[in-house]
């Protein structure tokens, strides 16, 4: 590394080096280039004048309604249930495919119906949100994997169209009330 | 190899480092400057909620931030404790957000607006009533496609 001559008296710049990787290492590091993750959602449009076409023609049986009130509980089809169950009642529902009278008919015509309060905590609505989702994606995943024999994310961008088609992902919300009161 | 050996003078010996801290000041800055901090100075604290089944945001230019939470602790004397919605540098009201929204899609280009996503960045402690006015604000400015800002992480 350093010269050997003796004569010329030199500063020794070798450790300048590891300084300035220490620095750099301490950069890389510490900034997060911040990666967005989320859960992605469609909000419905507003309401205009064809308010009337809704709910009629679904049937009671063919939707899930969950309602969380402003303890962070929760309601699904009128009995109170934990988060943890949550997912696997989804499932359940989802994929009953007619045998359970009071589930749904088929995945395509399931729909889940949320409602929360607005008292009801942000983490409790993602978290409920969440095992919603994570139904849905078990349930595709299981699709894809009987059907083409892999997992869903590994799928073509056909395969996946088609895959969503048997079990579209059909999560209402309705407007909230106000029954436990804000904040 | 005993070739050229034989050339090589003796007194070449070491290669100079001399200019490897250059270098690496190089990257140092190149690094120092790219790297943007944050883009915006939060007056709120948003710890977001865990989540598994996240994905994640796709186009990063066509994303605007909502950000919903209690002001930080230096600003709770002044605008007290109760969740804020914060839209760019400064505290908003709800009814500020299709204001937002639109000048938002101004600075787009016209045939990016349907891909825009709104990100919903909001403490996980809020209460779902603010976070529904926002979203019924959204509805109202056609900002359809949201996201709910999450961690990743097991409850």
């Amino acid at each position: 590394m350093a010269s050997k001559r003796r004569g010329l008296p030199e500063i020794n710049a070798g450790s300048m080096a590891d300084i300035a990787f220490l620095l750099l290492i301490f950069f890389l590091v510490t900034t997060t280039m911040d990666v967005d993750t989320g859960i992605a959602r469609k909000l419905p449009p507003m309401p205009e004048e064809e308010q009337q076409e809704d709910d009629s023609q679904i049937h009671a049986k063919n939707i899930y309604v969950v309602l969380i009130n402003a303890r962070n509980q929760l309601l699904v089809e009128g009995e109170l249930m934990d988060i943890s169950q949550l997912r696997s009642g989804a499932k359940k529902f989802i994929n009953n495919n007619g045998i359970d009278p009071n589930l749904s008919e088929n995945p395509e015509k399931a729909i889940i119906s949320l409602q929360n309060d607005r008292g009801t905590e942000y983490m409790t609505y993602i978290r409920v949100q969440n095992e919603l989702a994570a139904a849905y994606n078990e349930l595709r995943d299981d699709a894809a994997l009987t059907k083409f024999g892999q997992r869903y994310s590994m799928l073509s961008k056909t395969q996946q169209k088609e895959i969503r088609k048997m079990y579209p992902q059909k999560i209402s919300e309705a407007e909230p009330k106000n029954i436990g009161g804000d904040s | 190899m005993s070739k050229f050996r034989k050339k090589g003078k003796k007194e070449m010996g070491a290669i100079s480092t001399a200019s490897l801290p250059d270098i690496v000041f190089m990257l140092l800055f190149f690094f120092m400057v790219t790297t943007v901090m944050r883009e915006t100075t939060l007056f709120v604290d948003v710890l977001t909620p865990k989540a598994t089944e996240i994905k994640k945001m796709e186009k990063k230019s066509l994303v605007s931030y909502i950000y919903i939470g209690e002001p930080i602790k230096r600003l709770q004397a002044s605008y007290g404790t109760s969740p804020r919605i914060q839209l760019n540098d400064a505290f908003a009201s709800v009814e500020e957000i299709q204001e937002f929204i639109a000048t938002e899609r101004e600075a787009r280009d016209e045939k990016e607006i349907p891909y825009m996503t709104t990100s919903i960045k909001a403490d996980e402690t809020v209460k779902m009533g603010i976070i529904t006015d926002v979203k019924q604000e959204l509805r109202k400015a056609n900002a359809l496609k949201i996201n709910y800002s999450t961690r990743k992480g097991d409850y």
